[in-house]
């Protein structure tokens, strides 16, 4: 019988993905995502150079065959630095969202079941974490923790989770009354127990969608912030630090700045309409939030 | 109020946390310990932590946010010299997105279905995506470096207004393009939602031409989100003028934080973190203000 119904699922899995590809934008977006996402898994077969490697007689040399973007100001190869920054900015991505998410879930939760006082306490709290402009929030951590990978990541949770809690939140309060949870409480069920099997499968679904449309923001905060040199450290190629050495010659050597954005743009407006898409066809009614 | 409030307890409390001593920093390395421990007790810095915080928070709301730890001057003044620079790039980002947004969202809604319609829609969801310090560094390449039809650095001379203007062009267009993807966005929708209304049907009725009933009935009651969406934008925005004056070497607030942070100057990073907090909590209590002053319904709700 759990045969059936997993297949079931992933029938109905194949079949929204038929979905998402018949609408062109969608299809685009697929693209985009499979070909940032290719790229960078196998960016080793894709260019025998090393994204770190210094060798002072190829500097600044415009692109190529050998050099498809060309190098840089060390004589690093951009093409290879490119993709191997699109494995720190896709991981970075993925792993700060499922942190973010799931924090905000569990806070999103307490906030909505708990007591009065302590849901009161916590929304204070994110509409003060939320009233700091972004970069603004992530100058100010970088001076506690310094530049580096989890700096990125805690500005993003701190970004990202209250929003998402403040949904769970909202989602719980309204179902903290209804009648299935007062059942599962009448039989003995404690309060993890209903939280963790009654109240989240209900919830998560919407924070789902919109957790994925905010991969490409994430990605743009580890981009912005390894710009500013905020990030990650020099020698990890990184997007935006492939942009920062652009910036600094871009008068002479225009095609690394070319390099560094070309990427962050692409993959951006690929996960973008990917995620319009999924959310026009799985949920209209988030087209109201903007 | 209180989340101004709860806003400065955290930063307090970062600024408190962070390694390194400011005394240190204000003296250099060849200060004797006698000089830092005499200027850690004019600095307040003996003290508990508990009396810190207070005085940080009582000074703060007098308007004094201490000194600037290299030059000696009030944090107050330098940050406020500094913020018109930041505001007018806002401001400049706002006129930018307006002037784009609503035309193209409003003909989108009148062509609704076209192709016209879908291009206005791939396009908003194309500039919301793309990072703005990327648009300001792909703005340089293009305007600045490329054609040279534009200023790539500064503000422009002091006192000559056309030239800074000019100078306003790229950096506003990089902070405010994004937003003309969100305003055209929303103004589409929220004029389907009014031309569909009755009394547009009404003028309809009364045979007022098309053009008409659009930009003078349709448009001024479709506008009113999107002074709202402004109201929350500017966060955002402060957010992307930081980027836009480090790129385009302007002076402002972003770019004074970044360096005082760069110099350890932890007073000015505080001060201007607050000051620039309590700008966008004020922004956009006046954003509901205005919405509340344009839309009677609202009103009542404040």
């Amino acid at each position: 019988m759990f045969a059936a119904v997993s297949d079931l699922r992933s029938n109905e899995r194949t079949r929204t993905m038929m979905r998402v590809l018949r609408e062109p934008l969608g299809a685009f977006g697929i693209a985009l995502v499979l070909l940032m996402v290719g790229g960078a898994v196998f960016a080793d077969l894709l260019t025998s150079h090393d994204p770190s490697r210094i060798s002072p007689r190829d500097r600044f040399q415009a692109p190529s065959l050998d050099h498809l973007l060309g190098t840089d100001h060390l004589g690093r190869d951009l093409f290879s630095r490119v993709l191997h920054g699109g494995r720190i900015a896709l991981s970075v991505a993925l792993f700060a969202t499922a942190t973010s998410l799931a924090i905000g879930v569990v806070l999103g939760l307490i906030a909505g079941y708990g007591p009065r006082w302590l849901d009161a306490v916590m929304l204070l709290l994110f509409d003060s974490i939320k009233s700091f402009p972004t970069v603004m929030l992530a100058l100010a951590l970088v001076t506690l923790f310094g530049p580096s990978l989890t700096a990125v990541v805690i500005v993003v949770v701190l970004v990202n989770v209250p929003g998402y809690a403040r949904i769970i939140r909202t989602q719980t309060l309204a179902l903290k009354g209804s009648e299935f949870v007062t059942a599962a409480q009448s039989m003995g069920a404690g309060t993890a127990r209903i939280l963790r099997h009654h109240i989240m499968p209900n919830v998560i679904s919407p924070l789902l969608i919109l957790a994925s449309m905010d991969i490409p923001v994430v990605i743009a905060i580890e981009a912005g912030m390894s710009f500013l040199g905020l990030g990650v450290r020099p020698p990890t190629p990184s997007w935006g630090s492939i942009l920062n050495d652009g910036f600094t010659a871009i008068r002479d050597t225009p095609w690394i700045a070319i390099a560094g954005g070309l990427p962050i743009i692409l993959t951006t407006l690929g996960f973008t309409f990917l995620g319009e898409t999924m959310r026009d066809l799985f949920d209209p009614r988030l087209k109201r939030r903007t | 109020m209180v989340i101004v409030s709860v806003a400065m307890l955290i930063l307090f409390c970062m600024i408190y946390l962070i390694p390194g001593d400011p005394a240190a920093v204000a003296l250099g390395p060849r200060a004797t310990d006698a000089m830092r421990e005499g200027l850690r007790i004019k600095m307040g810095l003996d003290k508990p932590v508990w009396v810190q915080f207070w005085n940080f928070f009582f000074a703060a709301w007098q308007g004094d946010l201490g000194r600037d730890v290299l030059s000696d001057r009030l944090v107050a003044t330098v940050v406020m010299e500094q913020l018109p620079y930041t505001l007018a790039l806002i401001f400049g980002g706002i006129s930018w997105s307006v002037a784009l947004g609503i035309p193209l969202g409003c003909w989108a809604a009148v062509e609704r279905g076209t192709m016209a319609d879908r291009i206005v829609g791939v396009l908003s969801v194309a500039v919301i995506a793309v990072p703005s310090f990327v648009v300001a560094i792909y703005a340089l390449l293009i305007f600045a470096v490329a054609l040279r039809w534009l200023p790539a650095i500064g503000a422009g001379e002091p006192g000559d207004i056309g030239d800074q203007l000019v100078h306003l062009i790229l950096p506003s267009l990089a902070v405010g393009l994004g937003w003309v993807g969100y305003i055209a966005r929303m103004v589409r929708a929220s004029m389907l939602e009014v031309l569909e209304s009755q009394h547009i049907r009404t003028a309809r009725a009364f045979g007022l031409p098309e053009r008409m009933i659009t930009y003078r009935y349709a448009l001024t009651i479709a506008i009113l989100p999107t002074v709202t969406l402004l109201g929350v934008g500017i966060g955002q925005m402060l957010s992307s003028a930081v980027f836009a004056e480090i790129v385009f070497a302007r002076p402002g607030v972003g770019k004074l934080v970044y360096d005082a942070i760069l110099t350890r100057n932890y007073p000015l990073v505080t001060g201007a973190v607050l000051v620039t907090t309590i700008l966008f909590v004020l922004l956009n209590l006046l954003a509901d203000l205005i919405v509340g002053a344009l839309d009677p319904r609202v009103r009542s709700r404040l």
